[in-house]
């Protein structure tokens, strides 16, 4: 470490946030101690091998996929001049306001045999039984990797994109001098130095998807989640269900591992980086062909699933219907800018002290504090519940031995409970976005509290964080239309009379009705669609 | 780094907003039903007695939930479809019994615990739909097993509560082999992997994918009254099963006074509400079940579909033979 920094108060702070948010993940280990290992023997010996390759296999495809889109997109619009390229820079961004169960509900209902399209197909050609003709099976893990992957690819695209803005024109002017052609100098020097980006994009991309419980089930595809699930509310052995969730867990640990190994060694940054862009200029038809693959993703991944809404807006919407989901929308804005904004704070706080400070485990608060990311929804829940019902117990038990009224359960049955349930789970989010832009600052400006002759936290104001300003600002945004989209913790955690977008719109999604709920869908849509503008706006006036 | 110490004063404001201020008049309910089926009911049991009617709804870890809260849950009545949930809170003492003169009149024996611990609320069939182009049927659930309908067969996932009850109900019938060797059969019939909820079926139906499907009997009703899914109802008929030997399998809708029930006076009056005559008309209007009070009837639409029997397997069988569906339906391999 070049600077000294063995600031006290910033490393109990640091320990404290991460030990905190890993606070439920030790609760759930612990409530899986007392599993039944008959339930595992069942389970082993009949459909747990098969969730198992079921996990793997979407996991890979999801990341093989969202590779396949997000990195040719990031290099389209930050390396050439496609045509539209600088629409597309922030349309491409725009399949992140989709919550994925609700394109996931969208599609299978599109593509089923059922579905209009098909019911099309058949009238026009007369056909009678599905033996009459092929169409793919939208309910298989190949359909459920694609649709997932339609909607996280632009983590993939945008990470990855600012990491192509962010490099050195320099070294690539250096590589063309040393003889590389233009291609061999964007595959041997652009792509390798943008693989920390593209590594923490996919790790989250993955973890995301293997999480997930809402979205494969529309596709029917079983897979870990499916026996948490099962044997939690099935089999009613909580015990299990927590130690499945623990074997999730480990998946992530190995994608987390791979992850840093990945980026092992990979710091290349340049005092003074010359980020002067000089864009491949393409053939017309090549313009032509790069901007449709971009419009593609933009209209399956975005444009479709919400002309779908709105069909369903304009058929069923009312007055009525808006004034209702104001109060809701206003539920949903205020946890996830708790969220965003608390979420991002600590990853401030853990990143800056793994880069600055000169303790030995340094780089431990950072890594734990993401491991929430790997646990689904409702899992995470019920390990809230379990860690502040106790506590809420011992408040309420003082309180009444101190003659007062008892409280309530003022942690575990308010508000708190949820935004700490997101902030648990979406910290890797912002923990991934901010280390890889702090992984962008030269070490050499470490230097800077020693030379400018101030302390580490005034350097920290006057460097870093100028320099950390749009990492940051990527970092609350995706914690923020994460949050906004989140489903399964809030369902269960709310207290009485509390509903949110989301809420709202899987109740009426759950009774086949998202036609009343498709307004409130376009709203969660709309907010996740604020902050993607705003960013835009930011980057375009430095 | 002034932003750090903001984030512990925002959890603390937070909390302290978060603090509700306790109405006098008011009761507390943790919900399996969907909002838009009870909601209308809680409104008319408010303006009757003027007490407010708080809701939480959730389909999954209710049971979990009360169990953390312990003594200091807010719940004061849990609402649930489907007996197993009923017993599971029970068998977690998690409930208290409740009595009242308007429950022993309204709930027939067969519809409650014997400790008086849960009421049913409303009975459902589960029943088998079929192609009209199929012709009129009398089927047996035994029947989905039969050769010929091989490939002509659709469900949604075998785990489904609904579905599982019904396999607990075979066990009780035919014993755990049986079963199975069911299962494995009725999975063979399948036209596509279980998905979906019980009106997709009968859209598939409609579409000429499969000919048979297994669904509640109220998902028939409130197709008939949706503009859009009237046309796959319309495809179809419904069946009561095993009208000939044991009669079709029902399962409940029922409710239950919590432990730690804060407010039990406006529980009780909430619970005597939900079986009294107006409140057991509007389940059957607007879900189109059938009330458990003897004398209210089914919607005329309901009362349309005809009289049929009922197996009398009690309910609590069913909840006991649960794990053992779940294990069978794992060993067929049935959504895989």
């Amino acid at each position: 470490m070049l600077t000294g920094n063995k600031n006290t108060s910033w490393k109990f702070f640091s320990w404290f946030f991460a030990l905190a948010l890993m606070l439920p993940i030790v609760v759930m280990l612990l409530g899986s101690i007392n599993a039944s290992s008959d339930l595992f023997s069942h389970l082993w010996a009949t459909v747990l091998p098969e969730y198992i390759r079921n996990t793997v296999i979407l996991g890979l495809l999801v990341a093989l996929l969202s590779f396949c889109f997000g990195v040719p997109a990031a290099a389209l619009i930050s390396q050439t001049n496609i045509v539209m390229g600088k629409q597309l820079r922030w349309l491409l961004m725009l399949p992140l306001a989709m919550p994925a169960y609700l394109v996931a509900y969208l599609y299978t209902d599109l593509f089923d045999y059922a579905g209009p399209v098909q019911r099309l197909l058949r009238a026009w050609f007369d056909w009678q039984s599905p033996n009459d003709y092929y169409f793919f099976d939208i309910r298989t893990i190949g359909g459920a990797a694609v649709v997932i992957s339609l909607v996280m690819f632009p983590y993939v695209y945008m990470l990855t994109r600012t990491a192509f803005e962010q490099q050195d024109r320099n070294l690539l002017r250096a590589s063309r001098l040393l003889g590389c052609t233009e291609r061999q100098s964007f595959f041997q020097m652009t792509l390798p130095l943008a693989r920390p980006a593209i590594a923490v994009s996919l790790a989250l991309v993955t973890m995301e998807t293997l999480a997930d419980f809402a979205t494969v089930q529309y596709f029917a595809v079983s897979t870990l989640t499916t026996a948490i699930y099962d044997t939690w509310l099935g089999y009613s052995d909580f015990a299990a269900a927590n130690a499945l969730a623990s074997v999730l867990m480990l998946f992530i640990l190995f994608i987390v591992v791979a992850e840093q190994r990945a980026r092992a060694g990979q710091r290349h940054q340049s005092s003074r980086p010359n980020t002067q862009h000089q864009r491949k200029q393409l053939s017309v038809a090549q313009q032509i062909i790069g901007s449709i693959f971009c419009w593609f993703l933009v209209f399956a991944g975005f444009l479709l699933p919400v002309i779908l809404l709105l069909v369903m807006v304009i058929d069923y919407a009312d007055y009525q219907q808006l004034v209702a989901l104001i109060v809701t929308g206003k539920n949903s804005i205020e946890i996830a800018t708790y969220t965003a904004t608390i979420a991002t704070s600590i990853a401030l706080i853990l990143a800056l002290f793994q880069r600055l400070h000169q303790s030995r485990l340094r780089m431990f608060p950072v890594q734990i504090s993401g491991f929430g990311y790997a646990i689904p929804g409702t899992v995470l829940a019920m390990a809230m519940l379990a860690t502040f019902g106790p506590l809420d117990h011992a408040i309420n038990d003082v309180a009444k031995a101190l003659g007062f009224t008892a409280p309530g359960l003022i942690l575990s049955g308010t508000v708190f409970a949820i935004v700490f349930a997101y902030i648990v789970r979406f910290s890797a989010i912002a923990n991934g976005t901010i280390s890889a832009g702090i992984e962008q600052i030269p070490k050499s400006l470490d230097l800077a509290p020693a030379s400018l002759g101030v302390t580490t936290l005034s350097a920290i104001f006057r460097v870093h964080l100028p320099l950390l300003k749009s990492s940051i600002l990527v970092a609350w945004l995706l914690v923020f239309v994460e949050a906004m989209k989140e489903l399964p913790a809030v369902l269960l955690l709310r207290p009485f009379n509390f509903e949110t977008l989301s809420t709202q719109v899987y109740q009426l999604i759950s009774d086949e009705r998202l036609e009343q709920g498709a307004l409130g869908a376009i709203l969660i849509v709309l907010f996740g669609l604020l902050p993607i503008i705003i960013l835009n706006r930011q980057k375009d006036t430095p | 780094m002034n932003k750090i110490w903001l984030s512990p004063l925002v959890l603390v404001a937070l909390l302290v907003a978060s603090l509700n201020v306790a109405a006098t008049d008011e009761v507390n309910v943790y919900s399996y039903r969907q909002p838009f089926l009870v909601e209308p009911l809680f409104n008319e049991f408010t303006k009757a007695s003027g007490i407010k009617v708080n809701v939480v709804f959730a389909k999954k870890g209710m049971a979990e939930r009360l169990t953390r809260e312990g003594e200091y849950s807010p719940a004061d009545i849990l609402l649930t479809t489907d007996i197993s949930r009923l017993i599971e809170l029970k068998d977690n003492g998690l409930l208290q019994s409740t009595q009242s003169a308007e429950l022993s009149a309204a709930i027939p024996a067969q519809f409650k615990a014997a400790d008086n611990t849960w009421y049913a609320l409303t009975t459902r069939v589960r029943n088998i739909y079929s192609a009209k182009r199929l012709g009129k049927i009398d089927f047996n659930y035994e029947d989905l097993a039969d050769e010929k309908y091989q490939g002509r067969i659709c469900t949604r996932s075998g785990k489904h509560p609904y579905n599982v009850a019904l396999v607990a109900s075979m066990i009780a019938e035919h014993g755990e082999a049986d079963t199975l060797t069911w299962l494995q059969k009725v999975k063979a019939n399948l036209a596509r992997k279980p998905q979906g909820s019980d009106r997709a079926q009968v859209q598939a139906i409609h579409q000429n994918l499969c000919d048979i499907s297994l669904g509640n009997s109220y998902y028939f009703g409130n197709m008939l009254k949706d503009e859009k899914q009237k046309l796959w109802a319309e495809a179809v008929y419904i069946n009561f099963p095993n009208q000939n030997n044991r009669g079709a399998h029902v399962n409940i809708s029922g409710m239950a006074m919590a432990k730690y029930a804060p407010n039990k006076a406006n529980a009780l009056a909430l619970m005597n509400f939900l079986v009294s005559a107006p409140a057991q008309k509007m389940y059957a209007e607007t879900n189109m079940e059938y009330p458990v009070r003897p004398g209210v009837k089914p919607s005329k639409l309901v009362a349309a579909w005809g009289e049929f029997k009922a197996d009398s397997l009690p309910l609590e069988t069913i909840a006991k033979h649960r794990k053992a569906a779940l294990i069978l339906l794992d060993k067929a391999k049935f959504d895989l």
